[in-house]
């Protein structure tokens, strides 16, 4: 099982993957927003998405959970 | 000249304008964020209203409220800065419907200079010299495609509404511009509210190039110099100077002539940058595009003319004359921006966070133009911009001297800058020689 955490305070912008998807390394997660930059968030290991902390239009902090994958 | 400025902006632009509508016996206000409470630039103000949230589409984008805080101190005039509202015509226009002065080009040249697309076509007829490019919107990845075969790969895919390198990429094939054509959209109606997408020939190895200048209240349009900006990271600028390494005499006198031609087309007035792409071995150059409104790096150039650039966009503004003779304009030694930003140096990732000590260089050429204080938050919600370290020397040697020092001199803690970077920068032979292009960044990074 793999957490993957915010590096940052940022937005939320888009939530790409879902509860339930398979993914691969490198794949996208979320977009998060800072500074006017978008940031995607990569699965960093292939798995499958065991939870999806955050909700688009969230404000999140460094170090705060954004997905699980197991 | 005017009696009073509203600055519809924020962080360290807005506390320059306020620093010199004050000098000249402006009465300055500022508007603010809920987020930019605590900043410099609110309180050094001699009034100050607040917009709303953070959201800038709540505050520095909220234009309605902007003029109704304009409304509320009788402010006569708003100056818009950099950014947010500065290229938005239809704001310009609500403005001087307002009845209010607008320290800003005429809305129609915004408009004209706006659409990328029409930018090219409009200067090309002018005689300014642009690349292969396209010259009407490019609706689907079909038109896309054959554009590019036209043009010949690589080429640009940018945003027609955009502007400051966002929604930017290179494609050196059809598989490439496949994949990128539709990022480039998306992100060119969320950012710029218009899908309209354009391709231009991408020149490598080349360097960014700009020209400051100045429509006068009498219609005359000027020169001053230009600025090298190829100092980049995800096409944006990180550093600047004047005057370019790279640009020899007889290429800038035939920029500076592009420049004025590109400001004599759209009946330009106030301070405005053309930008262009050099290719240096060749000595050759194309339009890149036109920015109506004051440049974040527009400091470098006033330290080597000597001119307040902000004096003159309110003398223009006000209809009087500038504050210098524009036939005998000087340039004197050598002047280098940093941009100091809130963000990991290696990786150039936002660091917001509070800061704790905040200590500025000083010394002989050292100007700092900073938004944030010690103690003060640095929020998610905007650029990441803390301060410019603006540095004059005699010559290149010299000003880079003193930017060195001046870099180990700023102290910054709480939160990651990209101070380390300019140190790195700065002691890199490619930087140190002159001779560097667009992919310096990418350069230092790949070694």
């Amino acid at each position: 099982m793999t957490e993957v955490r915010a590096e940052m305070v940022a937005n939320v912008w888009k939530v790409v993957a879902a509860a339930g998807d398979t993914v691969a390394d490198g794949d996208t997660l979320v977009i998060l927003e800072s500074m006017k930059m978008e940031i995607p968030v990569l699965a960093e290991g292939a798995g499958t998405v065991a939870r999806l902390a955050v909700a688009e239009g969230d404000v999140i902090q460094e170090g705060d959970l954004i997905a699980v994958i197991e | 000249m005017l009696a009073s400025v509203l600055v519809a902006n924020r962080g360290e632009i807005a506390l320059r304008v306020i620093r010199t509508a004050r000098r000249l016996g402006i009465a300055a206000i500022a508007v603010y964020s809920e987020a930019d409470a605590d900043l410099p630039f609110v309180s050094e103000a001699d009034d100050r209203v607040l917009l709303g949230p953070a959201a800038p589409a709540e505050s520095y984008l909220n234009g309605a409220a902007i003029l109704a805080a304009a409304r509320r101190t009788g402010a006569r005039a708003v100056h818009p800065g950099y950014g947010f509202l500065a290229e938005n015509a239809g704001f310009a226009a609500s403005v001087i419907d307002a009845g209010l002065t607008w320290v800003g080009p005429p809305p129609a040249a915004i408009e004209q200079m706006g659409d990328k697309i029409n930018a090219r076509n409009l200067v090309e007829r002018a005689g300014v010299p642009v690349s292969p490019g396209s010259r009407q919107a490019v609706p689907d990845v079909t038109a896309a495609l054959a554009e590019a075969e036209r043009i010949g790969y690589p080429v640009m895919i940018k945003a027609a509404g955009g502007g400051g390198g966002i929604g930017m990429s290179a494609a050196a094939d059809p598989e490439q511009l496949r994949a990128g054509f539709g990022t480039a959209r998306s992100r060119a109606e969320r950012f710029f509210g218009s899908p309209a997408i354009l391709l231009e020939q991408f020149l490598a190895a080349s360097r960014h190039v700009e020209v400051q200048i100045l429509g006068l209240a009498d219609g005359r349009v000027i020169a001053l110099g230009e600025r090298d900006c190829s100092v980049q990271r995800r096409h944006q600028k990180v550093a600047e100077e004047t005057p370019s390494p790279g640009v020899g005499p007889q290429l800038r006198s035939a920029m500076l002539a592009a420049a004025v031609r590109a400001g004599e087309a759209v009946g330009y007035r106030g301070a405005g940058t053309v930008e262009f792409l050099v290719d240096e071995p060749a000595q050759r150059f194309v339009f890149l595009e036109m920015n109506t409104r004051l440049q974040v790096e527009h400091p470098v150039t006033e330290l080597v003319t000597g001119i307040d650039l902000v004096e003159q966009q309110f003398r223009i503004a006000a209809g009087d004359q500038v504050s210098f003779d524009p036939a005998s304009v000087a340039s004197r030694g050598h002047a280098i921006e940093l941009r100091v930003y809130a963000e990991d140096p290696r990786r150039f990732l936002p660091s917001p966070g509070t800061i704790g000590e905040w200590a500025e260089p000083a010394g002989p050429g050292v100007r700092v133009d900073a938004g944030y204080a010690a103690g003060n938050t640095v929020t998610p919600f905007y650029d990441p911009l803390l301060a410019k370290l603006c540095v004059h020397g005699a010559d290149r040697d010299q000003a880079l001297d003193r930017t060195r020092s001046a870099v180990t001199g700023f102290v910054i803690t709480g939160l990651k800058t990209n101070l380390p970077f300019h140190a790195e920068l700065l002691a890199s032979a490619q930087f140190a020689s002159g001779a560097y292009d667009t992919s310096i960044i990418d350069r230092m990074r790949a070694s």
